[in-house]
C-alpha cells in the first residue's frame, strides 16, 4: 500500500484529499441547508424536530454523519499542512506585493475563511448538535406522532440573541467567500476542467456560494425579527 | 523621466541583504526597464560602487532568463510580457519603484536580484523528455496530428521557463511550469506513451524542490508572460490521478517473450 | 600549411554515406572510456552533448546561461528548413543544395552544403519524434512556408517560437542524459582557455561565474558549439551574453579563424531610438511580403508619414528593383535602406531608419487579414516602440544578425587543431557568405546530432584512453594565464565602463565594417581599433574581485576579446577585394551599384592563423572547387 501513501503524501495527494473533502461538505451543505429550511415551516417546529430526530437515528444518515464529521476533521487538518507547507516555501516574503492584481480575494484568504468557518463550527456543533445528542432537552409530544426533542426551542431560543445571529453572519459571510473559490477550485484540483463544462461548474458554485450561506444567513436573522414582535 | 528606486541588495546566497534607494535621472521614455537599469549600473561603476546584479540575456522576452519582482507584480506591470519587455513609458514621471528578486525557498537568491532556478531543470531531468535517441525514428508525417491538439501543445510548449509564476503565486507553487510541460507532452502522440509516468516523477522531484501547493489561485496565470493557461494545471492533474490509479497494475514481470 | 577540408572524393550524393562507411568506429563498449567536452548547449551544443551521451561517450557540457534552455538559439523566430519536399512542389536535397551554395554566393564547401541537405530530412523526424509541435495542417501533417525568398515552400515552423521549440526539444534529449548520469551539466559556467597536449586538444579552464572558481576539465575531445560573435557590433539582434571568447581562446591555440568579414545583416529590425540603445530587436522577414518600404523624396522630410502624399514617397526598392521588389534579398534590402539614409531621406528621430508600410494591404486585404498574419510581430513592434503599426507605417533599420565566418573546419568539423571541433553558427562552414533564411536552426542541428556523432569516432577510433590529469603542466599553465588576464582586468581601475568601450567598438565596426566596406575606411578602422584596445587595457574600470559572481568581470573578457577578433575582421575585409554575400566592398560593384564578385582570385576560404598579434595573421586559403553547380552572379532587377 506505500503507493497509497506515497500519493497522500504528495502535494497533489494532498490537494486531492482537500478536493473531496471539500465536495463532500458541499454535499454536506446542501442536504443540511434543505433540511434546515424546516425551520419556516409554520407549525411551531414540529416538522423540524421530525427532521432532528430522522438525522440522529436513521442509519445511513448516521454513516453520512460520522463521513461529514471526519470530512471536516480530515479537511481541517490537512489545510494546516499544506498551509504550513505553503509558508515553508517563501520564507522571505515580498515587501510590495499585490496580488489583488492577480487573483481573488477569497483565493489568497481560503485558510483564515476556513478558520471562520472552523470557530463557527465549533460553536454550533456545542450549542445545537452536543445538546440533541448528549444534553437533555425539553421534549414535546405531538398527537398521533409521538414524543420528541424539542430542538427547535433550543434553535429559536439561541436565536434571540442578537451576537449569536452576528456569529451566524459573519461566519456565513466566510463560508460564502470560502466556497466562492472552494467551489470552482475542487473541480480543477480534480482535473475536471473542460471547455464546455467548466464555465458551469464556475456559475453553479457563484449561485451556490451566494445561495447557501444567505438561506442558511436568513434563518437565525428571520426568527430573531420574529422573536422580536 | 526621474525615478525613485528601491532595490534588494544581497552581496551573496550566505548574506543578508536590504533595500538600498537609488535616484535615477533624465530616463527617456523609450528606455526598457532593463536599460534603465543599466544606465543605473553605469553610474554607480563610475563612483566606484558595484553595479545592481540581475539576470537577463535575450532582451525580448523568449529567453526566460530575466526575473524581477517589480511594485509587487512579477514582470512588473503589465500583462503578458516579460522584465526585459517592460518600458519606462508603463511608469510616471517621479514614480517610486520597488524591485524584488524572486522569492521562494527552492529559488534561493544568488546575488542581488539574481536567483538559482535550476530546481527548473531537475524538474524537467526528471521525466520532462521522449525518451527517443537520435536516429531511427519514424518519418515526421507518420503520425498526423489534428491541428487542434498540437496547437494546444503549442500553447503549453510555449512557457520560457522564468519562474514568474513561481514568484507570484502566494504559496510558490510551481504547477504552471510543471504541468506546461506534462501537458505538452502528453497532447502529443509522441509524447503519450510515458505520460503517466512523467507527471508522476516531475510531480514527485517538483516536492523535493520545496515548492508549495496549488491552491488554484490564478495568480500564476495571469503574471505569466506567455500566459499558459490553467487547463494544462488540471490536465496534468487529471494525468496524475491515471497514474496513480493504474501504474501499478501491471505485473511485476520482466518481458513477455512470445513463441 | 595546406588546408586540407578532407571532402571525400566521389560523386556528391555519395560522399557523405561513403564517408560514414570509411570511418573509424569505436567499439560501443570502448565508448564509455572516452570524455568529450561540449562547451555551448545550444541547438548544435545541446543535439551534439545529447547523441554523443546516447553512444556511450562520457559528456560534461558547459553553458553560461543558468540552464541551457536559455542559449541564444531560443530567439530564431522564422523557423527551420529541411528538403522534405512535402509539398509536392518540386523541392529536394539537390534544391536545397543549389539553393544554399548560390544564396552563400559560392563562398562555401559543395559537400559540406550537400550533407547539410541531405540530413536536413532526418532533422525535422528527429525533432517531431522528441515532440517538438510544429505547425501543422488541418489534415494533421506538417505545414511549410516558403522563407527568405525561396521559391519552394520547405521552412517548417512552430510559431513564431521555432528556435524555442526546437531548443526545447534538444535541451530535453540532453536533460534526458543527464539523468542518465552520461552527460554532466555545468551552468553557469564559461570556458575562459583551451588545453592542448602534444598538439592535441585535451581540455578546457573555465570559470564558474557563481563563486569565480577556475577549473580545469580533461577530456579526450573539445567541441566548440559556442554561437556567433555578431556581439563585436555591440548592438545587434544577438542575446546580450553572445560572444566569442572559446573560439577567440582556441583561435590563439592555433585553430584557425574563417572569413571573419563574412556578416549578415538583416533589413527588418526595430531602430534604435537613442544612445541608451543594449539591443535590436529583429521583426520576422515575412513581413515585407505585404509591405511596402519607402522613404520620403525629399531630403529632412520630418512631416509625418500620413502628411507625405503618395507622390512625395519613394518606394525605393520597388524602384530599383522592380520584378523582387521589396522581397529582395537581405544584404541588397539592407544596404539600400542605409544609402537612403545616408542621402538624409532616413526617417524618425535618429533619421536611420525607413518605413515599413501596410497601409495598402490592409487596404486590400483588410485588417483582420493583416492581423491574423502579423498581429503579434505588430504587437511587439508596439510594445517596443509604442507605435501603432496598423495605423502609422513601422520604421526600420537593418541590424547585425548572424555571423557566417567562424571557425575553420574540415569535413569531420574539426578545426586547424586535432581533437578541437566546432559546430553551429561557431564554424564557419556552411553558409558562404550569406546565409539563407531557416538554414542556421538547420546547420546547427545537422552538426550535433547527425554529423559529429559520426566524425568523432573516426578521430577518438586513433586515440588511446589514457586520461590526463588536471594537474599535468599545461593545465596549470592555462590556468595561471586565465588568473593572470583576470587579475589585469580588475587592477586595471581606469574610468572608462566595459560598456562604454564596447559602444565604441561597436561604432567603429558598424561604421566601417558593416553593410557597406571601403578601403580606406577600413584602414582607419585599423588604427581606431587599436586605439581602444590600447585605451581598454589602460582605462578600463572592473570592479569587484574574482571571487564572486561579477557580470562586469565576465564582460570585459568578453569586450578584450572582441576587440582583437574585430580588428582581424577589420584585416580580413581588406583582403577580401570583392563584394559577395554580406560583404560588400564600394570599390567593387557594377555600373548599376550591385555587388560584384571577383571568382577569379577570391573563390576561396579565408582561413587566418594567429601569431601573437590579431592584426599581422598569417591567411592561409581553402580554395574552393565548385564541380556541381555553375557560379552565377545574382541579379535581382
Ligand atoms: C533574432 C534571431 C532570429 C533568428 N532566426 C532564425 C531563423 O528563423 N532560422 C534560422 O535558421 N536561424 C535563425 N537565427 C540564427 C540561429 O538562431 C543561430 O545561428 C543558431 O541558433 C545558433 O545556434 P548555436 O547552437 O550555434 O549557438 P547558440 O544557440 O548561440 O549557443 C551558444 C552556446 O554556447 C554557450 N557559450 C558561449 N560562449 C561560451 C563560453 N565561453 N563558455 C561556455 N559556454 C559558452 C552559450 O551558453 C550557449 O549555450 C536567428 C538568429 C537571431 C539572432
Ligand atoms: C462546510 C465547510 C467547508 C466546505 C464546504 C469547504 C469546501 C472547500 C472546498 C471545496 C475547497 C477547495 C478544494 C480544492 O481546491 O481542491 C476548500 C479549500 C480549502 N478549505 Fe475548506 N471547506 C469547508 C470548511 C473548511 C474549514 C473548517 C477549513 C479550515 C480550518 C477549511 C480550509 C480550507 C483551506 C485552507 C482550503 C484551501 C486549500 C486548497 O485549495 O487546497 N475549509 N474548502
Ligand atoms: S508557466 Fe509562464 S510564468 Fe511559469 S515559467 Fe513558464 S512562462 Fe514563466
Ligand atoms: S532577457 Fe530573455 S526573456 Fe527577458
Amino acid at each position: 500500500m506505500s503507493w497509497l501513501t506515497d500519493a497522500l503524501k504528495s502535494s497533489l495527494g494532498r490537494k486531492l484529499i482537500m478536493a473531496i473533502t471539500g465536495l463532500f461538505l458541499i454535499l454536506f451543505l446542501m442536504g443540511h441547508v434543505l433540511g434546515n429550511l424546516l425551520l419556516f415551516k409554520p407549525d411551531g417546529g414540529q416538522a423540524f424536530n421530525e427532521y432532528a430526530r430522522f438525522m440522529t437515528t436513521t442509519p445511513v444518515i448516521q454513516v453520512l454523519s460520522y463521513v461529514t464529521y471526519l470530512s471536516i476533521i480530515i479537511h481541517a487538518i490537512y489545510s494546516i499542512l499544506i498551509t504550513r507547507k505553503n509558508k515553508e516555501a517563501r520564507p522571505i516574503g515580498y515587501a510590495v506585493n499585490k496580488g489583488g492584481e492577480n487573483s481573488t480575494w477569497s483565493s489568497r484568504n481560503m485558510g483564515i475563511l476556513g478558520t471562520i468557518v472552523l470557530i463557527f463550527l465549533v460553536i454550533h456543533l456545542k450549542s445545537f448538535w452536543y445538546e440533541m445528542r448528549f444534553g437533555i432537552l425539553p421534549t414535546v409530544i405531538y398527537p398521533g406522532v409521538g414524543e420528541f426533542k424539542d430542538l427547535y426551542s433550543i434553535v429559536a431560543a439561541a436565536f434571540t440573541q442578537w451576537w449569536y445571529v452576528l456569529l451566524y453572519l459573519v461566519a456565513m459571510f466566510g463560508l460564502g467567500y470560502h466556497l466562492a473559490h472552494g467551489f470552482e477550485s475542487a473541480f480543477q484540483t480534480l482535473g475536471l476542467n473542460h471547455k464546455k463544462y467548466t464555465p458551469l461548474i464556475k456559475k453553479i458554485g457563484f449561485g451556490f456560494a451566494i445561495i447557501v450561506p444567505l438561506l442558511f444567513a436568513s434563518m437565525p436573522v428571520v426568527m430573531f425579527i420574529q422573536s422580536l414582535a | 523621466m526621474d525615478f525613485t528606486l528601491k532595490i534588494w541588495r544581497q552581496k551573496d546566497a550566505g548574506s543578508k541583504g536590504s533595500f538600498n534607494t537609488y535616484s535615477v535621472k533624465d530616463i527617456s521614455s523609450d528606455m526598457s526597464f532593463l536599460e534603465m537599469l543599466d544606465e543605473l549600473n553605469e553610474d554607480l561603476i563610475k563612483d566606484g560602487e558595484s553595479p545592481v546584479h540581475f539576470d537577463h540575456d535575450c532582451r525580448e522576452g523568449i529567453c526566460g532568463t530575466c526575473s524581477m519582482y517589480i511594485n509587487g507584480r512579477a514582470h512588473g506591470p503589465q500583462k503578458a510580457i516579460t522584465t526585459c519587455q517592460l518600458h519606462m513609458r508603463s511608469f510616471k514621471d517621479g514614480d517610486t519603484i520597488t524591485i524584488e528578486p524572486w522569492r521562494a525557498k527552492p529559488f534561493p537568491v544568488i546575488r542581488d536580484l539574481v536567483v538559482d532556478r535550476s530546481a527548473f531543470d531537475r524538474i524537467i531531468q526528471a521525466g520532462g523528455y521522449v525518451s527517443v535517441s537520435t536516429g531511427g525514428v519514424p518519418d515526421a508525417n507518420e503520425i498526423p496530428i489534428p491541428t487542434s491538439i498540437a496547437n494546444e501543445a503549442m500553447d503549453a510548449a510555449s512557457c520560457i521557463g522564468c519562474g514568474a509564476c513561481v514568484a507570484a503565486c502566494k504559496n510558490a507553487s510551481a504547477m504552471l511550469f510543471v504541468s506546461a510541460k506534462v501537458s505538452h507532452l502528453a497532447l502529443l502522440p509522441q509524447g503519450k506513451v510515458e505520460a503517466t509516468s512523467r507527471a508522476e516523477n516531475m510531480i514527485a522531484q517538483m516536492d523535493k524542490e520545496g515548492f508549495g501547493l496549488c491552491t488554484n489561485t490564478g495568480a500564476c496565470s495571469a503574471e505569466c508572460p506567455k500566459e499558459i493557461s490553467l487547463t494544462h494545471i488540471a490536465r496534468m492533474n487529471r494525468e496524475y490521478f491515471n497514474a496513480k490509479q493504474t501504474s501499478n497494475n501491471i505485473p511485476d514481470k520482466e518481458e513477455v517473450h512470445e513463441g | 600549411m595546406i588546408l586540407d577540408s578532407k571532402s571525400p572524393h566521389g560523386p556528391l550524393e555519395e560522399k557523405w554515406s561513403k564517408h560514414i562507411f570509411d570511418a573509424k568506429l569505436v567499439n560501443p563498449a570502448n565508448k564509455r572510456k572516452f570524455d568529450v567536452i561540449v562547451v555551448g548547449t545550444g541547438l548544435a551544443g545541446a543535439s551534439a552533448a545529447a547523441s554523443l551521451a546516447e553512444l556511450g561517450y562520457n559528456v560534461k557540457a558547459f553553458c553560461f546561461q543558468d540552464s541551457p534552455r536559455r542559449a541564444h538559439s531560443i530567439a530564431a523566430q522564422g523557423g527551420i528548413n529541411a528538403a522534405k519536399n512535402y509539398q509536392n512542389d518540386g523541392d529536394s536535397v539537390f534544391r536545397l543544395f543549389y539553393d544554399t551554395i548560390k544564396g552563400g554566393d559560392y563562398r562555401s564547401r559543395e559537400s559540406n552544403v550537400y550533407r547539410l541537405a541531405e540530413v536536413s530530412l532526418n532533422i525535422i523526424d528527429q525533432c517531431v519524434a522528441q515532440g517538438v509541435p510544429f505547425a501543422r495542417e488541418y489534415g494533421g501533417l506538417l505545414a511549410n512556408r516558403s522563407f527568405g525568398g525561396a521559391q519552394v515552400s520547405r521552412t517548417f515552423y512552430a510559431r513564431g517560437q521555432t528556435g524555442q521549440q526546437l531548443l526545447l526539444g534538444a535541451y530535453s534529449a540532453l536533460s534526458r542524459q543527464v539523468t542518465n548520469g552520461k552527460v554532466q551539466m555545468f551552468p553557469r559556467t564559461e570556458m575562459l582557455d583551451l588545453v592542448m597536449v602534444d598538439g592535441h586538444a585535451r581540455g578546457i579552464i573555465t570559470r564558474n561565474l557563481i563563486t569565480g572558481k577556475i577549473e580545469s576539465h580533461s577530456a579526450h575531445a573539445v567541441l566548440l558549439c559556442t554561437g556567433g560573435y555578431g556581439n563585436v557590433f555591440y548592438l545587434s539582434t544577438n542575446a546580450m551574453g553572445c560572444n566569442t571568447t572559446a573560439a577567440w581562446r582556441a583561435h590563439k591555440h592555433g585553430a584557425f579563424f574563417a572569413n571573419p568579414c563574412f556578416t549578415q545583416i538583416h533589413p527588418t529590425c526595430i531602430p534604435v531610438s537613442g544612445d541608451h540603445q543594449s539591443k535590436l530587436t529583429l521583426m520576422s522577414e515575412s513581413l515585407r511580403n505585404d509591405g511596402r518600404v519607402w522613404v520620403p523624396k525629399e531630403k529632412g522630410d520630418k512631416r509625418s508619414p500620413k502628411d507625405i502624399p503618395e507622390a512625395e514617397r519613394d518606394y525605393f526598392l520597388e524602384r530599383r528593383y522592380p520584378s523582387f521588389g521589396n522581397l529582395v534579398p537581405r544584404d541588397v534590402a539592407s544596404r539600400n535602406a542605409k544609402y537612403v539614409c545616408d542621402e538624409g531621406r532616413g526617417v524618425g528621430a535618429t533619421g536611420l531608419a525607413v518605413y515599413l508600410d501596410f497601409k495598402d494591404a490592409i487596404k486590400r486585404d483588410g485588417k483582420d487579414t493583416i492581423e491574423s498574419k502579423y498581429g503579434n510581430l505588430f504587437d511587439m513592434y508596439k510594445q517596443i516602440t509604442g507605435e501603432n503599426p496598423y495605423e502609422t507605417p513601422m520604421r526600420i533599420y537593418p541590424a547585425v544578425h548572424y555571423t557566417m565566418g567562424g571557425l575553420w573546419v574540415d569535413y569531420n568539423l574539426m578545426t586547424t587543431i586535432p581533437g578541437l571541433y566546432s559546430l553551429g553558427e561557431c564554424n564557419f562552414s556552411d553558409h558562404g557568405a550569406n546565409r539563407l533564411g531557416a538554414s542556421a536552426l538547420m546547420q546547427g542541428l545537422a552538426d550535433g546530432y547527425f554529423v559529429i556523432p559520426y566524425a568523432i569516432g573516426d578521430y577518438l577510433a586513433t586515440r588511446s584512453y589514457d586520461k590526463i590529469p588536471t594537474d599535468h603542466p599545461s593545465f596549470k599553465q592555462s590556468e595561471e594565464r586565465v588568473r593572470d588576464q583576470i587579475s589585469k582586468l580588475l587592477s586595471i581601475n581606469g574610468s572608462s565602463t566595459v560598456d562604454q568601450i564596447h559602444r565604441e567598438l561597436g561604432k567603429v565596426m558598424w561604421d566601417y565594417c558593416g553593410m557597406s566596406r571601403t578601403a580606406e575606411g577600413l584602414q582607419q578602422a585599423r588604427g581606431k581599433i587599436k586605439e581602444i584596445k590600447e585605451r581598454f587595457w589602460s582605462d578600463v574600470k572592473v570592479l569587484g574581485t574574482n571571487e564572486e559572481l561579477n557580470m562586469s568581470l565576465e564582460k570585459a573578457g568578453r569586450v578584450a576579446d572582441f576587440i582583437e577578433l574585430g580588428a582581424l575582421m577589420i584585416e580580413d575585409a581588406l583582403n577580401r577585394k570583392e563584394s559577395c554575400g554580406g560583404h560588400f566592398r564600394e570599390e567593387y560593384q557594377t555600373e548599376e551599384g550591385e555587388a560584384l564578385r571577383d571568382d577569379e582570385n577570391h573563390t576561396y576560404v579565408a582561413a587566418w592563423e594567429y601569431q601573437g598579434d590579431e592584426s599581422n595573421e598569417t591567411l592561409h586559403k581553402e580554395q574552393l572547387e565548385f564541380e556541381n553547380v555553375k557560379l552565377t552572379q545574382r541579379s535581382y532587377k
